[in-house]
C-alpha cells in the first residue's frame, strides 16, 4: 500500500525527516511511535500528499504524491491532528458536504451518513452544532468524515492526543473494529499504550529516523526485559542510589523522579533492594512496555 | 451496529476530471453555508444600499442642482451617485468575504486543510469559492438595480444589463487581490490597514459620491488609475447612455487582468498555505 525508501523531508535548514525506509502492507495497523518533534506528522504529511518530499521516493497505492496527489487522496481516509471541522456547519453537514468533495452523489452520502453516525455513535447529535460537541464526540466526527469515501487506507495523526482517557477508550474501540473490517490503519501517537493495542507493526521514530521496527511485542522483548522494578526514592537521591542496586538487574535506567530496573523478576529485585538495607519511598513492578523500549534506544521518555 | 464496511452502493471515490468539474463538488458546502447565513446578509445586502440610496441620492441629493456637464452628463445628482453605489456595493461585497471569512478558513477553523486532504486542490477552492462569490454580488446587486430602476436613473434596458453584468468583474477585481491579501498576512491586525487605507478611500475617493474631476488634475489622475473609479465609471456609463466604447474595454480589460493576474497568485499563494 506505502513504501518509502530514503525518504527526507527538510524545512529550510531543518532537517525533519532524515531518510526513512517504510513499507505497510494491505490490512495492517502500522504506527509511527515517537515524542513530538520526531518526524511523524511530516511523514504523514507526506504520505497524504500535502508535503512534497525533499528527498528518496515516495509510493501510495504504487502511484508518485507528486504526479498523483488527488488519485491517491480520493482514496485515502485523514484524520488530522487538529478536527480542522466546520464550526459553523453541523453535525450532518460536515459530512454531507466532505462526501460530496469525493464525487459521490448525494443519495449515497446520506445513506454513508447514517451509518458513520451510527458507527460513531453520533446519531442523536446529527443536527447539533459542532461548537457544542465535547472534544470526544468532535474527535468522533473527525474519524466519521475520514471514512465517508470507504478509504483504502486511513490515516490518523495523534487520533487521542488532548481526550480524557474515557474517550480514548471509546476511539480506540471504533477503530479496533475498523482493523478487524480490513481497514489498512496508519496512525501517529506518542502514547505507548496505543501503539500497543492498536499497532500490529510499528516504528520507533526519534529527530527524524526510525531507531526500531518490529511488532510491540517483539519491540519489547528485543529491547527490554520482561519486568521493570520501579523505585522511588527522595528528590535527588537517585542518581546516587543508582550505583548501590545496579548489580541488581539487568540494566538500569536513572529518570529525575524514579529508578528503573530491568528484570524478568521485578519481584525479587524488590526483596533484594530491601535486604540491602535501603528503603524506597514508593515501589512498583509492571511489565516492561514501549515506553522503556523508546527509553532503551534514545536515552529520553516519550512524553516530556 | 453497522459495520464500517457499510451497505448500499458503494461508488469509488475519484479525482476530479477537471477544475470545473472540481469546483463544482464544492457547489453544496457553498449552498450549505449560504442556507446558514443568507439571514443574517439580507440587511447588509439589500436594506443597507437602499439607505444610502435614500439617504444620499434622494435627500441629501435633492439639495444639489448641478449642471449635467457637470455630474458627468448625469440629469440629478441621484442618477449620477446611484451607478457609482452599486459599483461601490460590489466591492464592499469583496472586501466583507475575503477578509475574515477567508483568515478563518486557513487560521482559526483551518477548513482548508480538510479541503486539500480530500482529491480538490488550491485551483479548485479557489474557483469555487470566487465563483459562489460573484454569483452572490450579481444577486445583490441586481437587487440594488431593480430598486434603482424605478427612479429612473437608466437609460436603456441594455444598459441596465450590461450595468449588473460588469458587476461580476468589479467583484472579481477587488476579491482577488484581498484573498491574496488575506492568505498571506501573518496577523488578523492587518485588515485594519486595508480597510483603512483601501476600502475608505477607495469609496470615498473613486468617483462614486462626486465627479473626480472635483479633485484637481494630480489626484484626479490618481483617482483614475484606482479599480473602484474604473468599475465605477464603466457601470455610470452603461446606466447613464453616454458610452465611450473605447474606455469602456479599457475598463474592462484593467479590470479583467487585475483580476486574472491576482487570481493566479492567490491559487499560488493558497496552494504554498495549504501544502508545504
Amino acid at each position: 500500500m506505502i513504501s518509502a525508501h530514503g525518504l527526507r523531508k527538510s524545512f529550510g535548514d531543518f532537517e525533519a525527516v532524515r531518510g526513512i525506509d517504510v513499507t505497510v502492507r494491505p490490512g495492517v495497523a502500522f504506527g509511527f511511535l515517537g515524542p513530538n518533534g520526531a518526524g511523524k506528522s511530516s511523514t504523514m504529511r507526506m504520505i497524504c500528499c500535502v508535503s512534497p518530499p525533499s528527498e528518496g521516493e515516495l509510493r501510495v497505492f504504487g502511484m508518485d504524491p507528486a504526479k498523483d496527489g488527488p488519485k491517491i487522496k480520493a482514496r485515502l481516509g485523514v484524520c488530522p491532528q487538529e478536527d480542522t471541522l466546520d464550526v459553523e456547519l453541523n453535525v450532518y453537514d460536515n459530512l454531507f458536504v466532505y462526501g460530496r468533495y469525493f464525487g459521490l452523489p448525494r443519495a449515497e452520502v446520506k445513506g454513508r451518513i447514517e451509518e458513520l453516525l451510527d458507527f460513531v455513535q453520533l446519531t442523536d447529535k446529527a443536527k447539533a452544532k459542532v461548537d457544542d460537541l465535547s472534544g470526544g464526540m468532535k474527535r468522533r466526527l473527525t474519524i466519521a468524515r475520514s471514512l465517508i469515501n470507504r478509504p483504502e487506507i486511513l490515516v490518523l495523526d495523534e487520533p487521542t492526543t488532548g481526550l480524557d482517557p474515557q474517550a480514548r477508550h471509546v476511539i480506540w474501540d471504533r477503530l479496533f473494529r475498523l482493523k478487524q473490517a480490513g481497514v489498512t490503519l496508519l496512525l501517529t501517537t506518542h502514547y505507548m499504550d496505543e501503539a500497543e493495542q492498536l499497532c500490529d507493526e510499528l516504528v520507533v521514530m526519534d529527530q527524524g529516523r526510525i531507531v526500531a521496527h518490529g511488532t510491540p511485542l517483539g519491540l519489547i522483548q528485543e529491547h527490554s526485559t520482561r519486568e521493570v522494578a520501579e523505585l522511588r526514592f527522595g528528590v535527588g537521591e537517585h542518581e546516587a542510589l543508582a550505583a548501590k542496586v545496579d548489580d541488581l538487574a539487568e540494566r538500569i535506567e536513572v529518570l529525575p523522579d524514579r529508578l528503573l530496573l530491568y528484570s524478568d523478576d521485578g519481584e525479587a529485585v524488590i526483596e533484594a533492594v530491601h535486604s540491602r538495607g535501603l528503603a524506597p519511598v514508593a515501589t512498583l513492578v509492571r511489565r516492561a512496555s514501549l515506553e522503556d523500549v523508546f527509553l532503551h534506544l534514545t536515552g529520553r521518555t516519550l512524553v516530556d | 451496529m453497522v459495520d464500517y464496511a457499510g451497505s448500499g452502493p458503494a461508488t469509488p471515490p475519484t479525482a476530479p476530471s477537471g477544475l470545473v468539474s472540481g469546483a463544482l463538488r464544492m457547489g453544496d458546502y457553498w449552498l450549505t453555508v449560504l442556507a446558514r447565513t443568507w439571514k443574517g446578509g439580507v440587511i447588509t445586502t439589500f436594506v443597507t444600499p437602499f439607505f444610502y440610496v435614500l439617504a444620499l441620492g434622494v435627500l441629501l441629493g435633492g439639495f444639489v442642482e448641478a449642471d449635467p456637464t457637470t455630474l458627468e452628463g448625469a440629469d440629478s445628482y441621484l442618477a449620477f451617485v446611484a451607478p457609482g453605489m452599486v459599483a461601490a456595493h460590489a466591492m464592499t461585497i469583496a472586501f466583507s468575504e475575503m477578509t475574515y471569512p477567508v483568515y478563518g478558513m486557513v487560521k482559526w477553523q483551518r477548513i482548508y486543510f480538510s479541503m486539500i486532504a480530500s482529491p480538490l486542490t488550491a485551483s479548485h477552492i479557489v474557483l469555487a469559492q470566487l465563483g459562489f462569490l460573484m454569483l452572490r454580488t450579481l444577486f445583490a446587486c441586481g437587487v440594488f438595480l431593480l430598486v434603482l430602476a424605478p427612479f429612473g436613473v437608466f437609460e436603456t434596458w441594455w444598459g441596465l444589463l450590461l450595468a449588473w453584468l460588469v458587476q461580476g468583474l468589479v467583484v472579481l477585481a477587488f476579491a482577488t487581490p484581498v484573498l491574496l491579501f488575506s492568505l498571506s498576512i501573518k496577523g488578523e491586525e492587518s485588515f485594519a490597514l486595508i480597510f483603512r487605507l483601501g476600502m475608505i478611500p477607495l469609496t470615498l475617493f473613486s468617483g462614486t459620491f462626486f465627479p473626480v474631476a472635483n479633485l484637481g488634475p494630480v489626484l484626479e489622475k490618481v483617482a483614475m488609475a484606482s479599480p473602484l473609479w474604473q468599475g465605477v465609471n464603466l457601470t455610470r456609463m452603461l446606466a447613464l447612455g453616454e458610452i465611450d466604447w473605447g474606455l469602456a474595454a479599457i475598463h474592462v480589460g484593467y479590470l479583467g487582468v487585475l483580476a486574472g493576474v491576482c487570481w493566479w497568485l492567490a491559487v499560488r499563494r493558497l496552494g504554498e498555505r495549504l501544502v508545504s
